[in-house]
This record gives structure tokens, sequence and C-alpha cells, in this order.
């Protein structure tokens, strides 16, 4: 029996039709948009500045944004991906803001090495969530994630966190893909070695 | 295939896309180096635990304050 041929055709992402919708004036359609995505322009905002007042800020900033360039936006990435482009521009620029000394940019932090080289070797046993409760292992998380500077925070949200490929990150954060990994890399690295003092197989391993 | 070399196809290690050619040698250090098995592991967890928790909430009442105050402004003509 022959394979059924399926059409060349790329799938139409639903955002399409929306993004159309509003760029006519529809705002039951961008309401529909901003639905979707407030959750992970939140959760992206509060990564990156590691602050609830500025994450809320930026939510409302980020799509407030978008819906005034809706018109430049061509549809040649993921409507998703351009909104959290916004979302980690405002975002940086927030830190900027608050860090007046210190310049904060996807390009710091590059030269430093420190922390990526692993060093602790020791096994999680248990799992880390056998090991701590729901609430202790939030502290944990979001204590060892606002250690990390800001680029490799950046860049391990957008792809560990929510999930973007190597390329939409590449694309969101203005890097090259080269760039993203490099960084993507430390991130992990840096995280794992942090998160390794609270997880590790303790004095040869749990009680029998 | 020294940890270094490792280290530096981890990425592509995770997203499947390692050459080929050097698959073997990758899969060949892990069974020999116990340090790079335990990295592995550990980074898999690392990532598999953020991705897992939601660390931030986002309470109902927050979600639709700001809801309410992006839909109130960009109904507002500029």
């Amino acid at each position: 029996m022959p394979a059924i041929q399926s059409p060349a055709t790329e799938e139409i992402h639903p955002d399409v039709a929306l993004v159309a919708r509003a760029k006519e004036g529809d705002t039951a359609a961008f309401e529909q948009l901003v639905r979707q995505y407030e959750r992970q322009i939140f959760r992206v905002a509060q990564h990156i500045t590691q602050n609830r007042e500025d994450a809320e800020d930026i939510t409302q900033d980020a799509f407030l944004k978008a819906y005034e360039k809706l018109d430049q936006f061509q549809g040649n990435s993921k409507f998703s991906t351009w909104l959290v482009r916004i979302a980690v521009n405002e975002s940086l620029m927030r830190l900027r803001k608050r860090k007046t000394s210190k310049t904060v940019s996807m390009d710091e932090d590059v030269q430093t090495e420190d922390g990526s080289i692993p060093r602790d070797f020791a096994e999680w046993r248990p799992n880390p969530e056998q090991l701590y409760g729901q609430n202790e292992l939030g502290d944990i998380l979001r204590k060892t994630i606002q250690g990390l500077p800001p680029g490799f925070r950046t860049v391990f949200t957008l792809r560990d966190v929510e999930n973007l490929s190597t390329e939409e990150t590449a694309e969101a954060l203005g890097l090259s893909v080269p760039a993203v990994k490099s960084r993507l890399l430390r991130a992990r690295l840096q995280l794992r070695e942090r998160l390794s003092r609270y997880f590790k197989q303790k004095n040869g391993g749990p009680k029998p | 295939m020294t940890c270094t070399d490792f280290l530096s196809q981890l990425t592509d290690y995770f997203d499947g896309k390692v050459d080929p050619k050097l698959l073997a040698e990758v899969q060949a250090h892990i069974c020999e180096c116990h340090h790079c098995e335990v990295v592995l592991d550990t980074t898999r967890q690392t990532i598999a635990i953020y991705r897992e928790n939601e660390i931030y909430e986002f309470p109902t009442e927050l979600r639709e304050r700001l809801h309410t105050a992006i839909m109130a402004k960009c109904r507002t003509p500029h």
C-alpha cells in the first residue's frame, strides 16, 4: 500500500491568524495572545530581574510595546519569540537601571570561567525531590539561579526553563547560535556545581 | 577523548546532535570516566528540576490584575 503523502505546506501556527486580526485593530484577538503568553512573559522577566515588582511592570510594558509595534512584526519568527525578545530587552534595561555602576548586557560574563569547570563529582542520591520538601526545594532553586550572572541566567531561562530551541533563544537574544551554546553550557555547569552543595550524596550515601 | 572534549560535546549530546562520527567516542568516555558520567547525570537533573518546578508563583489575582491593566492600556487610544 502506498504511503499517504502529507501536504508539503507547513502547518500554520494559530498565532498567525490572531496576530493578523490584532493588526486590524481586533483587541479581542490581542487579548487572546495576552492570555496565552502572560504567564511566560512574567516568568521570563522574574527570572532575569529576580524582582517581582519589576516583573509586573515588564509584563505590562512588553505587551503594550508589542501592541504598539505589531505592524513591525513581520512574521519571520514566531510571535512568542518576538514577544520574549521584547520582554528580555525590557528586563535587561531594568537591571541596568538598578545597577547603575555595572553594565548588564548579554556580552558580559563571557570571559569568566569561574564555576564552569566541574569540581564536584558526587552523585545526587537520593533524588533532590526526595531529599527536600517542595518549599525548601523552591528556596534552593531560587537562591541558586539568583547567583548566576544575568547573561547566563537569561540563556538558561529561555532554553531550559521556557524550552525555546537554541535557534529561537539566539533570535530572542540577538546572539549567534554558538554564543548561545557556549553560555548555555556554562550556565548549566555553574548551576549544577552550586546545586551539588545541597543535593550531593553525603558521607558515602544514605543510611540503610 | 579527554574530559574537556567531552564537556564541549555536552550541549549537543543533550540535544541528540553529536556528530555521528564522534558519538561512539562520547559514549565510550561516559563508560570509562566516572566523573563525566556524574557531570552528565547531575547536569541532566539540573535542567529537569528547573523545568519541572515552577519556582515563581503567578497567582490568579496577580494575573487578572496585570491582564486588566494591559488590556485597559491597549484599548486607550494613543
